[in-house]
């Protein structure tokens, strides 16, 4: 009655686990060859001097990044000082304090649509807000504060989750005793949930280093051979200085490119690495 | 001191709240900057020419501001990103989420993480000095330097973890008693991933798909790079296009005064760019959060 | 700690084909005089563990054929994990391992011979909580039958799966609807139907009315009763009640192990064991 042609039934089945353990190589395959071509390129280009030299049209060989990273460095440095207090307060709000009613749940959806929202539309708002209106013309200034309100909802959704996975009984416990609502959050939500916070903190600011379109956007320079000295200042930013010897056609920018590149994966790749290794770490160790 | 207490946590309470009002300030103001700008861009331009338009010229004579090759750009390297990404994304979910052991798994996902991590320019770098140069036009001759293609590629190989994660978790949302009830009906591992997990976690699998696609729409600078500034209204991913992204990021870059036509056409294509990514990420929400209310 | 039992095969003294020296035959064999019933499933010494944790404990029985045997015992006794044992649904946990034997028709369960796909046609399982696919009714049934390449009239067979399982009067004029419109007796039945429908030798049910309401559960006691004539039953409870009702041999497990395992009548009233008496008269459980 039953023909259940289990060998052949059986062999599909392998074939079909063989290819999809094979398109999961596929993006570690991609990884390999990225990175080794990156390497390849740029390696022989990456020197102390290609560390601490402003970039030169006419004198390629000679040619640094130090303009490119200390804007980096400033740009990052306000970003975090503003998007990260006030993302995590946004979130504490929307976790600890925020009544479940359609002002909150609505909250919720523009966070999720604004973290859906293409950089170089924040980029577009940072024209108009911080260059034009507020007159911050195309400082670190204006890209920090457009960098800020492009990572912040990244931020807020990370800090939410980090929250949510709080057992309610902590707080219940610390209520019970008498505690305040900000007590409670100091004393025994906040430090539960700083391991999830710190991941998705990384992280945001991580995607923030590698932006160039925003930058772009408000005007920030991509030839720049002198180094910020306030937030007033003109800058450029790694991203860009990579963007604008890729655009060059001749082949030794492109060789720059590859080194400048291989610093910033060097920045980005350690930042990952500890933010997994913090989840990782959290992971096994929370006792709920 | 209850009444300094009190006081602290009425200020803190004002704090945060501010905080989080801050996102709905930020979302009327995107909404605001693109309206008023593309307001005025509409006086010289009538909308009808700007959205059904066919050619798009905003500095040579005679002008033109159709915007159909640039949303045509678009969409060709985000559709060519997901050709490359569906197969390779939802082929790893699926390996992760039933066939994979424990090792393999902690080894993977941090690894599409990394890829995750990427920024995008170095995608555009890679397209540009390796894709088109060693791997394309060795391929296919009649590829131009810039092409929709090879930014396609690697656009494709940025939201593979997009939809390898979220089809992942689709995935494991199926409850585990609908597998056993199939595996107790004789059938094969292939069998009840595909024709019962799969089918149980298709609207978890569209979202994804839609959410990677709008992503892919709003990527810049590997189709800054790759894709060229030649608004085209091809279907050919030889040819050099250019995308909605690329045509703003390159009138940024000259030096457009304020209230000049050109620089109010940014604002335009950002109007025309925000719109459509807000209205897929709100369709995918939705099919989202009905999936969860399913298997929740 | 090796517990004396019965078993309910052979006459005085004999060996059973597993080996395993038997006491007199239990009373009610001895009265009708009847061949001892086959063996289908036979554990010999079956040990199976999680890891490091022993769920189930040098176990040896033999399950009759076309009867219906209970395993009762207290929450944690490995009545669970020995029926999932029987179908290899253990291979879908990890840490699972398992020594000893356990015997299809002779054949061993986790030798390298054995195909659980092949294994799952003759045995199949229904579960505690009902399971229907997000399909049809009748894709519901047919789906097994279906990718096993059935070679019959399947209306045919959805039919008599559905009559037999008591559902067939009450779908037959929706057999196009969802399966989850259905109630969960209804679901639980068509659950049955599902399994029923690849024409197994054996169905294990593992806790299937614990999740439905008392009709319900009444309804598929009543349907147990006619499966046996058909089918092979092992039925896993936690309800002494119900086995007590339904089945024929009934074992009663704790902590692992294999306490008692006889006539459901002696089980019932005169057990052999202290421990069997303690748990059907409430002392723990």
């Amino acid at each position: 009655m039953f023909l259940p042609r289990l060998q052949r039934r059986r062999k599909v089945g392998r074939m079909f686990h063989a290819a999809c353990a094979l398109t999961s190589l596929i993006g570690l395959a991609f990884l390999v060859v990225l990175i080794t071509r990156v390497a390849w390129e740029g390696l022989p280009w990456l020197s102390l001097k290609f560390l601490t030299n402003f970039p030169s049209v006419l004198n390629p060989p000679n040619a640094g990044v130090k303009s490119a990273m200390w804007g980096t460095m400033w740009l990052i440095g306000i970003t975090a000082m503003v998007s990260v207090p006030v993302g995590v307060a946004a979130a504490i709000y929307l976790e600890e304090y925020a009544p479940n009613n359609r002002l909150t749940r609505f909250i919720h959806v523009n966070i999720a649509n604004l973290a859906g929202v293409p950089s170089i539309v924040y980029g577009i708002l940072g024209l108009a807000v911080f260059v034009r209106w507020l007159r911050f013309d195309r400082s670190v200034l204006s890209g920090a504060l457009t960098l800020s309100l492009l990572i912040m909802p990244v931020i807020i959704i990370a800090t939410r989750e980090a929250l949510l996975a709080v057992p309610q009984s902590f707080r219940h416990a610390a209520y019970a005793l008498g505690a305040t609502r900000w007590q409670t959050i100091r004393a025994h939500v906040l430090p539960a949930a700083l391991p999830g916070i710190m991941t998705g903190v990384i992280l945001a600011v991580s995607r923030a280093i590698g932006e160039a379109a925003p930058l772009l956007m408000i005007g920030a320079l991509t030839y720049v051979t002198f180094v910020p000295e306030g937030p007033r200042d003109a800058f450029t930013a790694l991203p860009l200085q990579i963007y604008d010897w890729c655009d060059r056609p001749q082949q030794v920018f492109h060789h720059l490119a590859a080194a400048g590149i291989l610093v910033l994966l060097g920045i980005l790749l350690p930042m990952n690495a500890v933010a997994v290794a913090i989840r990782a770490w959290h992971q096994r160790r929370k006792a709920w | 001191m209850r009444t300094l207490a009190r006081w602290r946590e009425r200020s803190i309470h004002s704090v945060v709240f501010t905080c989080a009002l801050l996102s709905i300030v930020t979302t009327g103001g995107i909404i605001w900057v693109l309206t008023t700008e593309s307001i005025a861009f509409f006086r010289e331009v009538s909308p009808i020419d700007f959205f059904l338009g066919t050619r798009w010229a905003p500095l040579l004579e005679p002008r033109s501001f159709g915007i159909l090759p640039l949303v045509c750009g678009t969409f060709l390297v985000a559709g060519g990103a997901l050709v490359v990404a569906i197969p390779i994304g939802m082929g790893t979910a699926v390996f992760l989420s039933e066939y994979a052991p424990p090792w393999a798994r902690s080894v993977l996902k941090p690894i599409l993480e990394v890829l995750a991590g990427i920024p995008t320019v170095v995608y555009g770098y890679f397209a540009l000095t390796f894709i088109t140069p060693h791997v394309l036009r060795p391929l296919i001759p009649q590829a131009e330097v810039f092409n929709a293609a090879s930014a396609a590629l690697v656009v494709g190989v940025m939201i593979i973890p997009t939809i390898a994660s979220l089809c992942d978790d689709a995935f494991r949302a199926v409850p585990k008693a609908l597998r056993e009830g199939a595996y107790a009906v004789s059938a094969t591992r292939l069998e009840v991933s595909l024709r019962v997990v799969v089918p149980a976690a298709m609207s978890g699998i569209v979202a994804a798909i839609l959410l990677a696609f709008a992503r892919a729409i709003g990527e810049t600078m590997a189709v800054t790079l790759a894709a060229g500034m030649t608004p085209k209204l091809t279907l050919n991913p030889l040819e050099s296009i250019q995308t909605l992204t690329a045509y703003i990021v390159q009138v940024s870059l000259g030096d457009t005064p304020a209230g000049t036509i050109e620089y109010q056409s940014i604002f335009a294509c950002g109007l025309t760019l925000f719109a459509i990514t807000l209205a897929i990420n709100v369709i995918a929400h939705r099919i989202l959060r009905r999936f969860r209310e399913v298997y929740e | 700690m090796v517990t004396t039992m019965e078993t309910p095969f052979g006459s005085d003294q004999a060996t059973t084909p597993l080996g395993v020296t038997v006491r007199p035959r239990p009373q009610r064999l001895k009265e009708t005089n009847s061949p001892p019933p086959e063996s289908v499933i036979a554990a010999d010494r079956l040990t199976i563990r999680y890891g490091t944790f022993i769920a189930v404990h040098d176990v040896s029985l033999e399950i009759p054929s076309r009867q219906v045997t209970a395993i009762i015992g207290p929450s944690g006794c490995g009545k669970s994990t020995l029926l999932r044992a029987m179908n290899r649904m253990n291979d879908f946990v990890p840490s699972a391992s398992v020594d000893g034997k356990l015997l299809y028709r002779g054949l061993d369960i986790y030798g390298p011979e054995c195909d659980p796909v092949e294994l799952r046609l003759r045995i199949g399982m229904v579960f505690q909580k009902p399971n229907p696919f997000p399909k049809s009714i009748y894709k519901n049934v047919a789906w097994g039958a279906a990718i096993n390449g059935y070679r019959g009239n399947m209306d045919e067979l959805v039919e008599r799966s559905l009559r037999q399982a008591a559902l067939w009067n009450e779908v037959k004029d929706k057999l196009q609807q969802s399966a989850y419109a259905l109630s969960g007796g209804q679901q639980q039945r068509l659950c049955i139907a599902r399994a029923i429908a690849l024409e197994p030798e054996v169905l294990l049910m593992d806790e299937p009315c614990s999740a439905l309401d008392p009709i319900a559960t009444s309804r598929i006691e009543d349907l147990i009763d006619e499966l046996k004539s058909r089918y092979t039953v092992v039925l896993v409870t936690h309800n002494m009640q119900q086995a007590a009702r339904v089945s024929d041999w009934t074992a009663f497990m704790y902590l692992g192990e294999l306490i008692e395992y006889d006539d459901t009548n002696v089980i019932f009233t005169r057990p052999n064991e202290q421990r069997t008496q303690d748990y059907i008269t409430g002392r723990f459980g």
